[in-house]
C-alpha cells in the first residue's frame, strides 16, 4: 500500500526538479500514402517538427483541430508508432537508449485513451485489466489483484461491487475511471491523457477532471493533456501548446495563451467558443474552411490561407517559434520583430 | 438558492473519491463472463437447441453404432435386395446387396462425421495460427502469408479437394489431408481479418504500453477475442466439409467399399434410383440433416456471440 499512496521514489528522479520530465525536439512523422500505380510517393505530414518540454509536476495541454497531429504526437511519445526524426528525452535520457530502454520508459509513462470501451479488453474483468500491467512486470497475481482493488477504490469504484465486472457492465465514466486506474497501476511519473474526458457527459467529465487533479497531487504525476475542449484545458492545464497542421504554433502559460492569444489561429479557436454571456460575444469571424491537406501543406506560414492578418510575406517565409515574452512563444510573423509584416513590433536594438 | 432552504440536499462532492451517484444500493449480481452469457443465450434459442440435439443424437448413435445396430451392416442377402422402407425385417429397407440400410446408415455416420469434422478441426488449428500471426505481425509477413493463401483461393474448393485427393490417392487419411488443405486458407483469411481488427483496439496498445511481450499480448489480450468468431466460422464449414467428404467418397477417392459411408452409399445405390428411389435417397437425407443442423447451430452460435463484445 505504501508504494501506492506514497510519493514517487526519489531515486527515479534523475535530473532534479529543474530538468524537464519530457523534452520533445524536432519530432517528425510522415505517413506514406500510395498515389496510384507508379505514381509519385506522397506523404501525410502528420507531425512535422514539433518541439516542447513538459516540466515536472505540471500539466501541459495540447489543443488543436481534428487532424492537427495531437494524437499522433501522443502515440509517438509513447513509442506506439516510430518517429521518423527528432529526439525524445525523458528526464534527460534519450528514450530507447541504453540508459533508458523503451520498456523502462514505459513503466514510467502511461496513457489513457479517448474511447473508454475500446481501451478495455471485453473478455477481461476490470480488476484483471488493471492487474495485467503489474503482472507483466513480475508482481505475483494475488498482489497485483490486491493493488488493482485498492486503485479501484481510489478512483471511486467500490471494489466489492465493481472488481469482477466486465467493461460492458459499466458506464462510460466508470470505464474511464478504470482506465485511469490501469494507467496508475504501474506507478508512472508521466500520464498522457489523449482526449481522456472528451467522450464523457459534462457532469461526469467534471467528476473525472477533479479525480485527475486529486490523483496528480497524490501520486506526484505530470500530465500531458490532449484535448480539443478549450474550457477543459483552461481548467486543468498549467501551460498549453496550440497545434496546427502538425506544428506547434503557440505555447505558453494557459492563462496567458487563452486570455491574450498571440497567434491568430489561437484567437480564432477562442472566438469559436460560444460564450455564456450574450453581451460578451466576439465579433471576430470564426475560422472559415477546413485545414489544408497535410499531404501538401501551403508554403510559408501554414495558416496563411485562413488567416485574417495574412500579408504577402506570410506566403513565403516560415515563421519560427519565437518568444514574445520569456514563457510565451509564438510562430507568427505579425508578432516577430523585423519580419517584414506590417503589424510586426519594432525591432528592439540590442544594447 | 440552496442556502435559503434548510432541507437542501447536500451538494454533490465531485472532488471526493467515492461518488454518491455510484453508491446506489442495488443488488450486485456476479457476472457470468462472456461464455456464460453466450451459453444462456444459446439455451434460449429453440432452433439452435434442436439442431444441437439432432447433432448430439447422431453423434451418439454413430459412436455406439457397433453395439446398437439392429442387424449386421455387412451381411447381405441376394434374395432380399432393395426392400422398401417399412419392410417387416428392414425398417429402412435394404440396399442393392440386401444389407440393412438402418444399420449401415448408423455405422456410416461414424466415418462420415469423422472425415467431415476432422479436417475442419485441423484447419481451425492451422488456419487460426497462420491468420492470427499474419494479422498481428502485419507488414511483409502478412503479405507473404496472405498472398500464399490467395493462391489457394483461386481454385474452387470442390476442384481443389478432388485434385489433391486424386494426386494423393484414395483413402481416408488422404481425403482428410486434402480437405484440410481446402479449409486452411478460408479459416486463415477470416482469422487474419478478425485479428487485424482486434489489433487496432486501444486495449492492445495499452497492453503494449505496459511492456508486455508480443507473445503475452497475443495469449492474454488477443486470443480470447479472435477465437470466438473464427470458431463460429469453422462450425459453418463442417457442413461443407461433410458434403465434400461424401463427394470424394462418391467419386471413389475417399472411403473404399464395403465400408459404409454416406457418400459411398449414395454412389453404390445410384443404380437403384429407378427401382427404389426412396431408399437410394436415404444417405443423402442423412448428409442433409447433419449439415443443416451444423449450419443452424452455427447461426445460433453467431447470434448468441453478438452479446456486447
Amino acid at each position: 500500500m505504501s508504494t501506492l499512496t506514497g510519493a514517487v521514489p526519489t531515486d527515479r528522479d534523475r535530473g532534479g526538479p529543474g530538468q524537464p520530465l519530457l523534452t520533445v525536439e524536432g519530432l517528425v512523422k510522415h505517413f506514406p500514402v500510395k498515389k496510384g500505380l507508379g505514381g509519385k510517393k506522397a506523404v501525410v505530414r502528420a507531425v512535422d517538427g514539433v518541439d516542447f518540454g513538459i516540466l515536472k509536476g505540471e500539466t501541459l495541454g495540447i489543443v488543436g483541430e481534428s487532424g492537427c497531429g495531437k494524437s499522433t504526437t501522443a502515440r509517438l511519445i509513447m513509442g506506439l508508432i516510430a518517429h521518423d526524426k527528432g529526439d525524445l528525452l525523458f528526464d534527460g535520457e534519450r528514450i530507447g537508449s541504453r540508459a533508458l530502454p523503451l520498456r523502462e520508459f514505459r513503466a514510467q509513462t502511461q496513457m489513457v485513451f479517448q474511447d473508454s470501451y475500446s481501451s478495455l479488453n471485453p473478455r477481461m474483468t476490470i480488476e484483471g485489466s488493471i492487474a495485467f500491467g503489474p503482472q507483466v512486470h513480475g508482481v505475483p497475481k494475488r498482489q497485483a489483484i490486491e493493488r488493482a482493488r485498492s486503485l479501484l477504490a481510489r478512483v471511486g469504484l467500490e471494489p466489492a461491487r465493481f472488481a469482477a465486472r466486465y467493461p460492458h457492465e459499466l458506464s462510460g465514466g466508470q470505464r474511464q475511471r478504470v482506465n485511469i486506474a490501469r494507467a496508475l497501476a504501474l506507478e508512472p511519473r508521466l500520464v498522457v491523457l489523449d482526449e481522456a474526458v472528451s467522450a464523457l457527459d459534462k457532469s461526469v467529465e467534471a467528476q473525472v477532471l477533479n479525480l485527475l487533479m486529486d490523483l496528480k497531487q497524490e501520486f506526484n504525476l505530470t500530465y500531458l493533456f490532449i484535448s480539443h475542449d478549450l474550457n477543459v484545458v483552461r481548467f486543468i492545464c498549467d501551460r498549453v501548446a496550440v497545434m496546427y497542421l502538425g506544428q506547434v504554433v503557440e505555447i505558453g502559460p494557459a492563462d496567458t495563451v487563452l486570455a491574450n492569444p498571440a497567434h491568430p489561429y489561437t484567437a480564432a479557436l477562442l472566438s469559436s467558443m460560444p460564450s455564456m454571456d450574450p453581451d460578451a460575444r466576439t465579433q471576430v469571424a470564426p475560422l472559415a474552411g477546413d485545414p489544408p491537406n497535410p499531404i501538401d501543406p501551403p508554403p510559408g506560414c501554414r495558416f496563411h490561407p485562413r488567416c485574417t492578418l495574412v500579408e504577402e510575406v506570410c506566403r513565403s517565409v516560415v515563421p519560427p517559434l519565437d518568444p514574445v515574452d520569456p514563457l510565451h512563444r509564438v510562430a507568427c510573423l505579425a508578432r516577430q520583430p523585423g519580419s517584414g509584416h506590417s503589424l510586426a513590433p519594432m525591432m528592439t536594438v540590442a544594447a | 438558492m440552496s442556502l435559503a432552504s434548510p432541507t437542501a440536499p447536500p451538494v454533490l462532492d465531485i472532488a471526493g473519491g467515492a461518488t454518491p451517484a455510484l453508491a446506489t444500493p442495488d443488488a450486485f449480481v456476479p457476472s457470468r463472463g462472456f461464455w456464460g452469457q453466450v451459453g444462456s443465450k444459446l439455451l434460449r434459442d429453440p432452433v439452435a437447441m434442436i439442431a444441437a440435439c439432432v447433432i448430439l443424437t447422431i453423434v451418439l448413435v454413430a459412436v455406439f453404432s457397433p453395439w446398437i445396430t439392429p442387424m449386421d451392416p455387412y451381411r447381405g442377402s441376394m434374395l432380399r435386395r432393395l426392400r422398401p422402407i417399412g419392410d417387416s425385417t428392414y425398417l429402412l429397407g435394404s440396399d442393392e446387396l440386401g444389407r440393412d440400410m438402418l444399420s449401415r446408415l448408423m455405422l456410416g455416420g461414424r466415418l462420415s462425421l469423422f472425415i467431415g469434422v476432422t479436417p475442419v478441426i485441423l484447419a481451425f488449428v492451422i488456419g487460426s495460427g497462420i491468420g492470427i500471426l499474419a494479422g498481428y505481425v502485419g507488414g511483409w509477413l502478412n503479405t507473404v502469408l496472405m498472398r500464399t493463401v490467395d493462391v489457394f483461393f483461386a481454385f474452387p474448393s470442390v476442384l481443389l479437394a478432388i485434385a489433391l485427393s486424386g494426386a494423393l490417392g484414395a483413402g481416408i487419411f488422404n481425403s482428410i489431408v486434402s480437405l484440410t488443405c481446402v479449409f486452411v486458407p478460408q479459416i486463415a483469411r477470416v482469422a487474419e481479418s478478425v485479428t487485424t481488427q482486434i489489433r487496432s483496439r486501444d486495449y492492445v496498445d495499452a497492453a503494449r504500453l505496459s511492456g508486455a511481450s508480443t507473445f503475452t499480448i497475443l495469449r492474454v489480450q488477443v486470443l480470447g477475442n479472435v477465437l470466438g468468431p473464427i470458431f463460429v466460422y469453422a462450425t459453418s464449414l463442417i457442413s461443407v466439409s461433410m458434403i465434400l467428404a461424401s463427394g470424394l467418397s462418391f467419386l471413389g477417392l475417399g472411403v473404399k467399399p464395403p465400408e459404409p459411408e454416406w457418400g459411398l452409399m449414395l454412389n453404390t445405390l445410384r443404380t437403384a434410383i429407378y427401382v427404389n428411389p426412396l431408399v437410394a435417397a436415404l444417405p443423402g437425407l442423412a448428409i442433409f440433416i447433419v449439415s443443416i443442423s451444423f449450419n443452424l447451430f452455427s447461426d445460433g452460435l453467431r447470434s448468441a456471440m453478438e452479446v456486447k463484445a
